[in-house]
Formats: structure tokens, C-alpha cells, sequence
């Protein structure tokens, strides 16, 4: 028989696509970003980008070591990870506490649920909130230009004047890598030309926040407030990059809507009703929880499969 | 005697109602913020368990079947009432700390759990031991949390602070995510040490009771969902004419079947077990 005729079981058309290149273009999408924060605040962000990627690689190495798996630390979701943390941390955080954050994302969020694929929460922001609510006082210090000060959404809270160019360009304090929309945008429009993320998610999370904020902001249509909004906070990076995450966000077109919608509204309450400034890592949490939910109540019906109504169940049992 | 010491090692480590049979998780979760109130939870639900087994187990024979649980509400109430109100008059400071959970030690499901299924079938001493082997348990289960929640949450040991610690404490530990997390961890080494004991081939004796689906001494076992009640059958359902020609869902039957086989297995290995030992009898009698 000819080669021709052989024929090997399905899939016949393959992608090259795998998780280890698509992990490669998001940290790729995320270098402009990085970048401009190490511009921003100095070695001593670099320090803590190597310092969380090395622990989170390192020690999703060593638990799957301790407890003889194969080791998957080559698909660089680890990596991801970690410089996804750094990112949301601020530049004077204490190294050993960033290393804790880095240890429990991986090993707690990530690892003791099954590993990637099986995490329920983003582990990049699970790290996040464990700082958030173990470290607050180090966690809510923001310095610029080695001054400290509020960051613009704080400003903003307590009714102060910001300057929006500088948020758009991302002078201002904050976490490492949340202050330059610019940069975060940039690396928004590379992930959805490689085709990793597409818009419904970020799309749907943006437009319902913003509606939210119209309605309930306390300031109308005020452009200004808006944007301001929009700049400032982890509010572009959480929506880009870690509301989309793969495994903890619906796969179903109307469940990315619901799960947008959520987002949205969530860090709206957060943060016009809220104590504290920020709530976009606590409203992605959330919603995350609420992914299997969501995806149970907007399973696609197949082409041609009529709604039933469910005969009365036979209770066999009482 | 030996009952006795068997009924104290039962509760403390073959089942530790904390690590064992997840029983009272509310307490558990809730006040381990430090180590002196697991401590003190642990011992006041200690005095309450021993005092109402003792008193169940004495009147179990007056109890009548059906009113029982409101009996047992009734004598473990009062012993809370008085353990609440010692703890208010001497050490004013626990009681503040631990709060509601002190009159919520009524509902524990430890205590309840222990009434129903010991005490109220044993006699006083056996069920006193019981009650201490429990509430021993329960207080190590505790304090132990306790422990390593107070060191990871605020640097210190009993109050007192651990210097290089001290600055590197992790708040987290000390809220409400800190309890399950830690309980999780210790909950996961304490299953490790069972399964190292059974691999070293000294398995610890296996669970007795509901945890085994032993199901037969139970008086619960018709209000009982749990899977495996042998002995009940599944009652004949009332053929609606309208579902005739439709195949009755019998998925729940065949699970009890499967029940049932796995069972008797058991019974039967237990049996050939002790035939096994009658057979040993019998070699003996003839090599003499």
C-alpha cells in the first residue's frame, strides 16, 4: 500500500499552539509593561520580578519533585505566575514577603488543587490577595520618586484632583506594573494579534464598569472621573491579562459575557463603595468562584436539540 | 480497666474528633486564633462532654427512645450554663475571647454525637472515659492549631513572643482563611503518618461506627442517608400507572446491592478470620 492510504487516527489538523508558547507571548505581551516598571521604580523592581519568578518556578519544581510527578515547570505557566505578582506588588515590598506570596500562589492556589488546568482561582492574584490581607501595611505603601504618597485612585477616592496624562502614562505610584496603561494596552493589542486572548471578557468587563460607575460614581458623566477610573489601579492589567486567564475563566461566548458583567460590577462596588481604594484583584477572585457556576447555566443547547420539559422525577428513594 | 484505657486512646488518637472525624468544626475553625483558646475551648467542651456522658449514660435507661434528643439538649444545656457562667465568674478574660462559642458548646456535634452513640448505650465508667478520651482529643486537636496558627499568625506561643519570629508573623494564619488552611495541612500530615504506620504494616485499627458503615448497631440507621444500610431495604415503590411503560430508575437499588456484596465480604472475612484462630485452637490440641 502506498503511504498515501495510511491513514492515523484524529486529530488530523494541528496547531502549533501549545500551553509553553502561549505562556512564551504573554510574558512576551508583558515585557512592555515590566519594562516601563523597572524604568519606573528602579533595580529594586527587577529585583523582586527575578525574585517572585525564580521562587514560583522553584518551588512548583520542588512540589512536584516532593510528591513524584513529572515535573512541569517547562511550561513556563509557573513564570507566568510569578511575574504576573511582581507586577501587583509594589517596589518596597520585603523580599522574604514576596517570596511567601510566590510560594503560597503556587504551592496553595496552584499545586494542592492539581496544577494547571485544576486551579480555581487565578494563582497570581491568590499570591496577591494573601499579601494583601497578611502584609496590608507594606502591601498599601506606594512610593514614587522615592517619595511617599497615595496612589491616584486614593486621590481620587478622597475627592483630590489627578493629573490623567501622567496616569495614562503611568508616572505615578503604584504596583510595579499596573501604573502605565499604555504599556499594559500595548501588550493588550500583541495577545490579541497572536490570537491568545480575544475582547469579550476585558470588552464586556470595561463597558460594565464604566456603566456601573455612571450610575453609582457620584460624578455623572464627568470624563475625567472615568478615566481616571480606567488608568488608574490594577484595573487594564487584571482585565487583560488575568481575567482572561484560561483555566479560571468560562469557555462558553455567553458565559465570558456574564463573567465580564460580574467583573465589572464587582470592582465598581469595591471600589465607590468600599474601604479601600482598589478592588479589582478581590472582584476576579470572586468571579472566579463563580466560573463553574456560570458555565452550568449557559451550556450552548446543540443544533437541533428542542427543549425538553423534565417529566417529573420518580422519587425512588422516600 | 483495660476498656477504660481503650476508650481514652480511642478518642485521643484513633478518633480524634478534630483530625478524625471532622466533628465540631465550627469551634475549631473559629476560635483557634491562639493557643491558650483552643486550650480553653478545648477543656471547657471537655468538662461539659465528661459531665453530660455521665449523666446521659446514668439516666439512659429512663430516657425513652423517642424524646431522647430533647433529653440530652436538656442535661447538656445545663452543664454549659454552669461551665459559662464559671468561666464568666473566673477567668472573665477566655470568656471574652471566646464569646458566642462558649453557649454554642450546646449544639457541638461532639458532645450530641457522643451522647448518641456511646452513652447513652454504655455504662456510667466506660462512658466517662469516653468522655475524657474525647474531650482530651478534642483539646489536643485545638490547642494544637492553636499552636501553629499563633505561631504563623502573630509570631508567639502562648502570648509569649518568639523574637526572630516576631517580625516575620503572617496575619493571614490568624483569620478566618489562616483556620482552613492550617487544618487542611495538619488534617493532610496526619493522614500521611496513618498511611507510613499501615505501610510499615502497624495499620492503625480501622474506624468503627458511622465512618465504617458499620451500620448495624446504630439506632439512627432508618433516619440514616448514608450509603451503605445493609439491612434496610429499599421500600417497594408505588407503581404509578403512567410510568409503566417507562424502565423505573433503579440505579439506587443496585448500589445497595453493591453495598451489600462489599459487606458481606467483610463479615465474611471476619469470619474466616476467626475460624482461622479456631483452626489455630485445633493445631494446638493436636500437637499435643
Amino acid at each position: 500500500m502506498s503511504d498515501l492510504l495510511k491513514v492515523s487516527s484524529s486529530p488530523h489538523v494541528r496547531a502549533k499552539d501549545d500551553t509553553t508558547r502561549i505562556m512564551l507571548y504573554v510574558i512576551l505581551a508583558l515585557m512592555p509593561t515590566t519594562i516601563f516598571g523597572i524604568f519606573n521604580f528602579g533595580l529594586r523592581a527587577l529585583a523582586l520580578v527575578v525574585v517572585c519568578m525564580a521562587t514560583c518556578v522553584l518551588s512548583e519544581y520542588l512540589f512536584e519533585k516532593a510528591i513524584g510527578k513529572k515535573s512541569t515547570v517547562g511550561d513556563l505557566s509557573a513564570a507566568v505566575t510569578g511575574l504576573l505578582l511582581a507586577l501587583n506588588l509594589p517596589h518596597t515590598l520585603p523580599i522574604w514577603q514576596a517570596v511567601i506570596g510566590s510560594v503560597f500562589a503556587i504551592v496553595v492556589v496552584k499545586m494542592l488543587f492539581g496544577g494547571l488546568g485544576q486551579n480555581f482561582m487565578n494563582p497570581a492574584l491568590g499570591g496577591r490577595v494573601f499579601l494583601v490581607i497578611s502584609f496590608a501595611a507594606t502591601m498599601t505603601h506606594f512610593e514614587f520618586d522615592g517619595v511617599a504618597g497615595a496612589t491616584p485612585l486614593a486621590l481620587l477616592k478622597s475627592g483630590e484632583a489627578v493629573n490623567t496624562i501622567d496616569m495614562l502614562i503611568g508616572r505615578t505610584g503604584g504596583t510595579i506594573g499596573e501604573t502605565s496603561t499604555i504599556c499594559i494596552l500595548i501588550g493588550a493589542i500583541i495577545l490579541i494579534l497572536l490570537g491568545v486572548i480575544d475582547l469579550t471578557i476585558p470588552g464586556v468587563y470595561i463597558c460594565s464598569f464604566v456603566v456601573f460607575l455612571v450610575l453609582f460614581g457620584g460624578h455623572g458623566l464627568d470624563s475625567t472621573f472615568i478615566v481616571a477610573h480606567l488608568c488608574g489601579g490594577g484595573l487594564m492589567l487584571g482585565a487583560f491579562f488575568m481575567a482572561t486567564d484560561y483555566v479560571t475563566s468560562p469557555i462558553t461566548p455567553m458565559g465570558k459575557v456574564l463573567f465580564g458583567i460580574c467583573l465589572g460590577v464587582l470592582t465598581g462596588i469595591f471600589r465607590i463603595f468600599g474601604n479601600s481604594a482598589e478592588g479589582v484583584s478581590f472582584a476576579i477572585i470572586f468571579s472566579n468562584l463563580l466560573v463553574p457556576l456560570i458555565e452550568k447555566v449557559t451550556v450552548p443547547r446543540a443544533f437541533g436539540v428542542t427543549r425538553v420539559k423534565k417529566p417529573k422525577e420518580v422519587k425512588a428513594n422516600e | 480497666m483495660n476498656k477504660n484505657i481503650e476508650r481514652l486512646v480511642n478518642g485521643l488518637w484513633k478518633e480524634n474528633p478534630t483530625f478524625v472525624l471532622m466533628l465540631g468544626m465550627c469551634p475549631t475553625l473559629a476560635v483557634t486564633t491562639s493557643a491558650i483558646n483552643g486550650i480553653g475551648m478545648g477543656l471547657s467542651t471537655t468538662v461539659v462532654l465528661v459531665l453530660s456522658n455521665i449523666m446521659i449514660s446514668a439516666l439512659r435507661n429512663l430516657i425513652p427512645d423517642r424524646v431522647r434528643m430533647p433529653a440530652f439538649i436538656v442535661v447538656v444545656a445545663s452543664f454549659v450554663t454552669i461551665v459559662q457562667f464559671l468561666m464568666q465568674g473566673f477567668t472573665p478574660s477566655l470568656y471574652a475571647s471566646l464569646g458566642i462559642y462558649i453557649p454554642l458548646i450546646v449544639v457541638n456535634c461532639i458532645i450530641l454525637g457522643r451522647a448518641e452513640s456511646y452513652a447513652s448505650k454504655n455504662p456510667v465508667i466506660p462512658s466517662l472515659f469516653d468522655g475524657v478520651g474525647m474531650g482530651l482529643g478534642f483539646t489536643v486537636g485545638l490547642t494544637f492549631i492553636g499552636i501553629v496558627r499563633e505561631v504563623l499568625g502573630n509570631g508567639s506561643v502562648f502570648d509569649i513572643a518568639i523574637k526572630p519570629l516576631n517580625d516575620y508573623h503572617i496575619t493571614l494564619f490568624g483569620l478566618a482563611p489562616g483556620a482552613f488552611i492550617v487544618l487542611g495541612f495538619l488534617v493532610a500530615v496526619m493522614n500521611v503518618v496513618r498511611r507510613k504506620m499501615e505501610a510499615k504494616g502497624r495499620p492503625l485499627p480501622e474506624v468503627q461506627g458511622c465512618l465504617a458503615g458499620d451500620c448495624t448497631t446504630c439506632t439512627l440507621s432508618t433516619a440514616c442517608t448514608g450509603k451503605s444500610m445493609v439491612h434496610v431495604k429499599p421500600e417497594e415503590i408505588p407503581v404509578n400507572p403512567k410510568d409503566v411503560a417507562k424502565p423505573v430508575p433503579n440505579t439506587n437499588v443496585e448500589v445497595k446491592h453493591a453495598d451489600n456484596q462489599h459487606n458481606t465480604e467483610d463479615v465474611e472475612e471476619a469470619g474466616r478470620a476467626s475460624s482461622y484462630a479456631d483452626e489455630m485452637l485445633e493445631g494446638k490440641g493436636e500437637d499435643e
